[in-house]
């Protein structure tokens, strides 16, 4: 995995010193808040409901266990025992004073970790699919580009105040484990003919305006990244709008200008940039690819797996769920759930993570991946070596077999931590887990998406959730809007709401009226909610929520 | 028409722990609600408001919040400012805390 070079060191040691020194000026009075926030939020600090939060960036999801160590030794020190995972592979701290922040940032960059860009309106951390280097399915490992991408963006001169913030996403197979569609731009690994290059995407997102955004360019060679990603940014920041913050995404600008005006800018951009960047792109490359070799996988009998299969129920449900075939067929990529019924989802607690940073040196070539769907992975593991990892996880709470269920749910951190929310997230999460679990359908009911964001801004990635759950305020009183039919993969869909909102209350009810109907309506067990749904359309599950209502309105 | 003028506490966050705190009556910045003063003037309310934003050496981002009178002080009327008097409902942290104590 990628190690700083003396360049990077330098960088992040260098900003934290910077950093630390505008605390110390806010503190003592020489700057005011007004000065000092932008500062602040550049370095990922942000003022919540109740306190200050952190939020480091987990570069394209990708964690070696001595960097899980450290983010559980700052939860310990610093604040409150645990980190929250978050949707875009991000870690939030969501306690710390902001006198220890220049403590917690110095103990980040002594494992290559840093919280530059996390925030405010420039290039954030570059996601990637969480699989990478390990998917059976991959054509390509999407993190050495995503490292370039990342060393490029940091502190990029000319995109550090972009109209609004800009989100890349990365993937290397044609299942799209990155959302790329919902992203500002999305980059999908493709060979043409020997070459490799890229599908272009372009000005997707969720929040107020979800859209998915159309390809910008069908094939990009791989050494034209750079100069065409600067093209695409350098359109966006002068011909995006500053004059409103709801429209000041590059998906409005693309869709206002329309898609060929936008590309023929950035065609034309692209040629003049293009000349300046002279091939150094490639050498960058060419010194990055290395540090993501595959490590050297030890050949193991995979016969204890089948033993353990064969007389163990709870191994037996949780491979059955948590497992993913390995592009290896004696490795498996294990997933593991951070969704305990009743939990927080994304939330892990320090001894969790030291947990898992011992079974990657354990068992996993020292390799850890957060995902978007807020649940760690544990890339390369030897199939003999499951038994023991799954005793492991199920001594520290992590060995919950729900990955793809219904409790598998993304859930934005809501009114409970978030300033800018409407309505709690997490307690509708919560419930809804602990409901299925008590009335025993969750296996019966099988893969299913349930995204809950806790504002319209949408980092609960509910419009693309086959159930998306959208918490808003309603006068003065918490309300749930349900969408139904999102789709969050290469077959990216926005789900459509399917009409008024519910009290807090009645959510897991409503919840529960539509999946009983997609019991009842299904042709097999083997057909999923989504199958069920693209069949059927929308109205039985209208009909479940709202009764005769529905039936009158359509 | 002059509208009713709905009383109000105010509140703001704490600049070295981002705590939650109201200022009272006699001036002082409390981490309880209940010990906040309830402004029933608004023209008051706005000069409270001014005087809290030259403090921006130990607190940050001071506002108005609506709130009514109750058995034991003021208390919040909207769920937004009932959170923030006791902290997240997924974990017994910030004002819930047992040690929870005043800085």
């Amino acid at each position: 995995m990628y190690r700083y070079n003396e360049f990077d060191t330098a960088f992040v040691r260098q900003r934290v010193a910077q950093f630390s020194g505008q605390i110390d000026r806010r503190l003592d009075g020489s700057l005011t808040e007004d000065e000092f926030r932008p500062l602040r939020l550049m370095n990922g600090l942000y003022l919540q409901l109740h306190a200050y939060m952190l939020r480091i960036a987990i570069p394209y999801g990708t964690l070696r266990a001595d960097q899980m160590r450290q983010l559980a030794h700052i939860a310990e020190t610093w604040d409150k025992g645990y980190g929250h995972f978050t949707t875009r592979q991000n870690i939030q701290f969501n306690w710390p004073k902001l006198t220890d922040v220049p403590a917690i940032l110095s103990a980040l960059a002594d494992v290559g970790m840093h919280s530059i860009q996390t925030s405010g309106n420039c290039i954030r951390n570059v996601t990637a699919d969480h699989f990478a280097g390990a998917a059976a399915d991959e054509i390509e490992d999407p993190r050495p580009v995503a490292e370039m991408i990342r060393q490029w963006s940091t502190d990029h001169p000319e995109f550090q105040f972009l109209p609004r913030k800009f989100k890349i996403a990365v993937i290397g197979s044609a299942h799209d484990r990155a959302v790329t569609r919902a992203h500002d731009i999305g980059l999908r690994i493709l060979h043409q003919n020997g070459v490799a290059g890229f599908e272009v995407i372009v000005g997707g997102g969720l929040g107020r305006t979800p859209m998915l955004g159309p390809v910008i360019r069908p094939f990009l060679p791989k050494a034209d990244l750079l100069p065409y990603l600067e093209a695409i940014v350098a359109t966006y920041n002068l011909l995006g709008r500053r004059d409103n913050k709801f429209k000041a995404r590059i998906k409005i600008t693309v869709f206002e200008n329309g898609l060929e005006r936008f590309r023929d800018l950035v065609e034309q951009e692209f040629i003049r940039r293009r000349a300046s960047f002279n091939g150094a792109a490639a050498e960058i490359l060419a010194e990055i690819a290395p540090f993501f070799a595959p490590p050297a996988f030890k050949a193991a009998d995979p016969a204890p797996f089948a033993a353990a299969y064969a007389v163990d129920g709870l191994f037996r449900a949780w491979a059955d769920t948590n497992l993913v075939p390995h592009k290896r067929a004696d490795h498996a990529i294990v997933t593991v759930s951070l969704k305990a019924h009743g939990e927080t989802p994304g939330d892990a607690s320090a001894a969790q993570m030291r947990a898992l940073a011992d079974l990657a040196d354990a068992y996993g070539y020292g390799e850890l991946r957060i995902s978007h769907e807020q649940n760690v992975i544990l890339p390369h593991v030897a199939r003999a070596d499951l038994p023991a990892v799954h005793e492991a996880l199920r001594r520290v709470g992590l060995a919950t077999a729900n990955v793809g269920l219904l409790s598998d749910i993304i859930a934005c951190p809501g009114m409970d931590y978030c300033a800018l929310a409407t309505a709690r997230s997490i307690p509708v999460a919560q419930e809804i887990a602990t409901h299925f679990k008590a009335i025993g359908l969750e296996r019966e009911i099988g893969q299913i998406k349930i995204k809950i964001s806790g504002c319209i801004n949408a980092c609960g990635h509910h419009h693309v959730g086959h159930i998306g759950i959208l918490g808003l305020d309603r006068a003065g009183v918490e309300n749930y809007q349900i969408t139904l039919g999102g789709d969050h993969t290469e077959t990216a869909a926005i789900g459509e709401r399917a009409g008024p909102g519910f009290a807090y209350d009645a959510v897991v009810p409503a919840i529960e009226r539509v999946l009983r109907t997609y019991l009842a309506l299904r042709r097999a067990t083997d057909e999923t909610f989504i199958e069920t749904f693209r069949r059927l359309g929308a109205a039985p599950f209208k009909q479940a929520l709202y009764g005769d209502e529905a039936r009158d309105a359509a | 028409m002059s509208r009713r003028f709905t009383p109000k506490v105010l509140t703001a966050n704490d600049l070295r722990k981002g705590d939650v705190i109201y200022l009272t009556a006699d001036g002082r910045w409390s981490r309880q609600h209940n010990e906040a003063e309830l402004i029933d003037d608004e023209a008051i309310a706005e000069l409270r408001l001014l005087e809290a934003m030259g403090q921006s050496a130990h607190i940050v981002g001071p506002y108005l919040a609506d709130a009514r009178p109750g058995p034991n002080g003021p208390e919040p009327l909207h769920f937004r400012e009932t959170f923030r008097t006791r902290g997240p409902s997924n974990y017994a942290h910030g004002k819930q805390e047992a040690d929870h104590v005043p800085l």
